[in-house]
């Protein structure tokens, strides 16, 4: 945002944070924060006094719209109440006091708070006794209808040139936008947030809170699917275009505008049928993934799961539809347990995920943050809209191997360059699945997943000999069907025989 | 010693010492950096180190949450499962560093103890010491002064004569001190961190040694304590500080002056070779130093003498004047040296002096570049191979580059005009 400044009671260190800006999102400014930064000397003094100055430089400095004021995680054990000093100061500006627990909430849930009592702060003098939002009123003023666009901000994920991606698909419809926010809104813009007719909340993580207070106190409605993926993109028209009142839009649209569904339908993709891919980040992404890896990719999932608690319940209900029971939890140990087991020969996940991946020497690509400067790219990349899914298709379908790599390393194992698990087309000597039995050995070791270890179990030279014979990117998947179909029949070794019996058991 | 030196107090823009972990982890690969602190720490050293990625973590968190806060939960035993779990997936970790943090130092949790009773549990199978990187404490290099001071204890005790490196080095520069003592006639060159965490080098009596970071002032103490003679010196920062450095090394070792000169002479008359493309760049401009590391006034000092910089402002966020006495000494009279910060304040000295280049940490890098002023971001010199005599034309280099830079793209970006500064 802009003209909004935020003074944060923070220990010296704390800084750090303004690198994400001007490294990671590459910003030319300083972001617009003041930190106390108190060192241990200042804790035998008087660390309010150190928190009103602090206030006063920043307000004078700054000359700010509107001032935010909160504490960090080692503030807040301090007890200063920054918020409730900053108030008793008699600035010229609005001052919103953040509540932000450290120890039991996080990012996400922080961004939304804020965003929702900066919001709610700037706006509670005019709410109306009684909503009276008249989602015709375009109509009658004779003017295009006019959204909001709520959620994103910097440090999301590509929220740049979705916010780009989504202006074009709503103008291609006749559909205007008043406010984006937070991204590049000010306090002005915020003020305006009640003219529009509808909100579309592109973040729900971020906007969720904020979208449902303003639809409750000025009846504003707002849009829930977030278009991500072909069919996504198609069902965010027609859910916009009723909540307008508008006529449903053209269902080929997507189909003309975007050239993913022809490059998944030509026959170069034929071989992605059933790859098994496993999905991970926050909630808004992973079911966007999902729906386009199963409906829009042909893909088979395996594994879905979120870090975002408080998009459990959708994550849960999109994992059901797919026969998977959705993993939610913030512990990378435990979805690198889960990843292990599931053994897909893609991952979708988070910046985290790459590690576990590059362990276990499976191809990934990154969804959804928390992610690296990588993936705050120069090129237009978005992820929503019919771009946005001609992105996705190009990310996503390149760490894998390419298909006619695929087939000759099938056919011939004895190549001096194109060894087993190697991908050329990454241009590299060593492939990225080469030690993949390895990895998956080493967790087994460990003892992080595999509840009945195979220790009953015995390989013979010739099981052994039969399951190198598979591709890399199946075999985990192979080794671990042969076992258990072995454990199904009771059979204590698995030979060359054991691993035909299994596969035409499973079917794979 | 005649520079100005002043204090500043205010808002400060460094790191906190849990940074350390992000070069201390590569130079003791055996090692794990357990940070005991919140969410925040963790975030710190994922947003800095985790642009890598890592098939095996050699970091982690164990953050703490309400239960830990409230008391509701043992905090001790809470930290002793976690490190039970960690150690049990890692099998292969030699020391485990306990780093504590802000949250963790302020609520007064008892790492030292939680070292020692993890200690006695694991009977020499790990060994489990502990630091502070806290912000509150520490600053940035700091950090690596409290895992080095930190494991001056455990250092076995030995009375024979040896020469010890303190401080973090890059390998090759290690190598090719080690080599270059061997041929002025010390054989026994060894370094503090090692390689490996299990192979710490011993101390005693016949223990001399060289500092080879200005940041080291509690290891330096401690080994003091332990019987080691800690030279006094400038740092080995250019050929001029390296030679001195050197020098004070061979003087303590009695090596005989007309072989010291035979060996050094040639390494300088070759650095000057190396240094004069880069002094040609920067001579004459000015340079602003902003308070990060504790590197700042060898920096300047080799920035003044060797490749006639102009000195606006040297900050440092922590001046020992004693352990800084043999630098400040070879300052030009007068020069502007601020311990402390107020960053406001400094920007606006920073805007008001027109320097040729600033360094400065990277959350001000680009807003300055931004601005139209050059920058050298400092993180950098504590990642790249800078000590020593052979070393002085890279280290020269890593500062006229980014002015090298702006000569070489800036009419192309900017065709029509030139000078107008690049706005992002």
């Amino acid at each position: 945002m802009h003209g909004v400044h935020y003074v944060l009671h923070a220990p010296q260190g704390d800084t750090y944070a303004d690198l994400l800006f001007t490294m990671i999102e590459r910003r030319g400014q300083r972001p617009p924060v003041t930190y106390t930064t108190f060192q241990a000397r200042d804790l035998g003094g008087d660390t309010a006094e150190l928190v009103k100055r602090h206030v006063q430089e920043a307000a004078d400095r700054f000359q700010p719209d509107a001032l935010l004021v909160g504490e960090s995680c080692t503030a807040e054990l301090i007890q200063d109440q920054p918020g409730a000093l900053a108030q008793g100061m008699g600035l010229p500006m609005p001052v919103v006091t953040l509540e932000l627990p450290a120890y039991s909430k996080k990012e996400n849930w922080g961004a939304s708070e804020t965003f929702y009592q900066l919001m709610r702060g700037l706006l509670k003098q005019s709410v109306p006794p009684q909503p009276t939002h008249d989602v015709q009123a375009w109509k009658h003023e004779g003017r295009r209808p006019r959204v909001n666009l709520l959620g994103p901000s910097l440090l999301g994920f590509r929220c740049r040139d979705d916010v780009l991606e989504v202006q074009r698909l709503l103008s291609l419809h006749g559909i205007d936008v008043g406010v984006v926010a937070p991204l590049g809104a000010g306090v002005e813009d915020i003020l305006r947030l009640p003219q529009a007719d509808l909100n579309v909340c592109l973040y729900p993580e971020v906007a969720e809170s904020s979208c449902s207070w303003l639809h409750r106190n000025f009846g504003i409605p707002f849009s829930k699917t977030v278009p991500i993926g072909m069919g996504a993109t198609h069902d965010f028209l027609v859910e916009v275009h009723a909540l307008l009142g508008m006529a449903p839009p053209e269902a080929a649209e997507g189909y003309q505008r975007s050239r993913m569904p022809w490059y998944s339908e030509s026959v170069d993709s034929t071989y992605l049928t059933g790859k098994r891919v496993f999905i991970f980040g926050d909630g808004t992404h992973a079911i966007a993934a999902a729906r386009i890896c199963s409906e829009e990719l042909g893909f088979t999932v395996v594994g879905l799961g979120s870090y975002s608690r408080e998009m459990a319940r959708p994550v849960r209900a999109a994992a059901k539809k797919l026969g998977l029971e959705a993993l939610i939890c913030d512990d990378y140990l435990a979805v690198e347990a889960a990843m292990a087991e599931a053994a897909p020969e893609l991952v979708l996940g988070t910046q985290m995920e790459r590690h576990s991946a590059k362990r276990l020497g499976i191809p990934c690509a990154v969804i959804s943050t928390p992610m690296h400067v990588q993936d705050v790219p120069a090129r237009l990349s978005p992820q929503m809209g019919w771009e946005g899914a001609n992105v996705i298709f190009d990310a996503w379908v390149h760490p894998l191997m390419m298909g006619l790599e695929e087939h000759l390393i099938g056919m011939f194992r004895h190549d001096f360059e194109f060894v087993d698990g190697h991908q050329s087309h990454l241009g590299h000597a060593g492939g990225a699945g080469a030690d993949n039995n390895h990895g998956t050995e080493s967790v087994r070791a460990s003892g992080c997943q595999d509840e009945a270890p195979s220790g009953q179990l015995v390989w013979t030279a010739d099981g052994e000999a039969e399951l190198k014979k598979i591709p890399f990117f199946v075999r985990g998947k192979v080794r671990r069907n042969a076992e258990s179909y072995a454990r199904t029949v009771g059979c204590k070794e698995i030979s060359s025989e054991t691993l035909y019996d299994a596969k035409a058991h499973f079917k794979a | 010693m005649s520079a100005n030196l002043l204090k500043e107090s205010g808002p400060r823009e460094v790191f906190c010492g849990l940074t350390s972990i992000v070069w201390l982890h590569r130079r003791m690969p055996d090692a794990f950096f357990l940070v005991v602190g919140s969410r925040t720490c963790a975030h710190l050293i994922q947003s800095a180190a985790g642009v890598m990625i890592f098939a095996e973590p050699r970091f982690g968190t164990a953050i703490l949450s309400e239960r830990d806060l409230a008391g509701l939960a043992d905090a001790h035993d809470e930290l002793d499962r976690v490190a039970r779990e960690l150690l049990m997936r890692r099998p292969e970790i030699r020391t485990l560093f306990l780093v504590g943090s802000c949250p963790s130092e302020v609520i007064k949790l008892d790492l030292a103890r939680a070292a020692e009773r993890l200690n006695e549990e694991l009977q020499g199978r790990v060994r489990v010491v502990n630091y502070s990187g806290s912000g509150i404490e520490t600053t940035f290099t700091q950090g690596e002064d409290g895992a080095l001071a930190a494991l001056v204890p455990l250092l076995p005790a030995s009375e024979s004569r040896q020469l010890l490196l303190v401080g973090t080095l890059a390998d090759a520069v290690e190598d090719r001190l080690i080599h270059l003592f061997s041929k002025l006639g010390i054989e026994s060159v060894r370094s503090l961190p090692p390689r490996q965490s299990s192979e710490l080098p011993p101390v005693g009596s016949g223990t001399t040694v060289l500092l080879t970071q200005p940041f080291l002032t509690e290891t330096a103490r401690l080994l003091r304590d332990r019987g080691a003679t800690v030279l006094k010196a400038p740092f080995p920062l250019g050929a001029e500080g390296s030679r001195r450095w050197m020098e004070a090394a061979a003087a303590n070792f009695q090596c005989p002056e007309a072989s010291v000169r035979a060996v050094l002479d040639p390494l300088e008359a070759r650095a000057r070779i190396a240094l004069a493309p880069h002094r040609e760049v920067l001579a004459g401009k000015r340079i602003f130093l902003l308070p990060e590391s504790q590197l700042e006034l060898p920096l300047a000092r080799f920035l003044h003498r060797e490749c006639g910089m102009d000195l606006v402002e040297v900050g440092v966020p922590y001046l020992n004047r004693e352990q800084m006495a043999e630098e400040l000494a070879l300052l030009p009279d007068g020069t502007t040296v601020v311990e402390g910060q107020h960053v406001e304040r400094q920007l606006d000295r920073v805007r008001a002096g027109h320097p040729d280049l600033v360094v400065c940490g990277m959350g001000l890098a680009n807003p300055l570049e931004a601005e139209g002023i050059t920058t050298k971001w400092s993180i950098e010199l504590v990642f790249s191979p800078i000590h020593g005599i052979d070393q002085a034309g890279d280290l020269a280099e890593l500062f006229s580059r980014p002015l090298h830079r702006r000569q070489l793209i800036h009419s192309a970006l900017h065709p029509q005009a030139s000078d107008h500064p690049v706005h992002a």
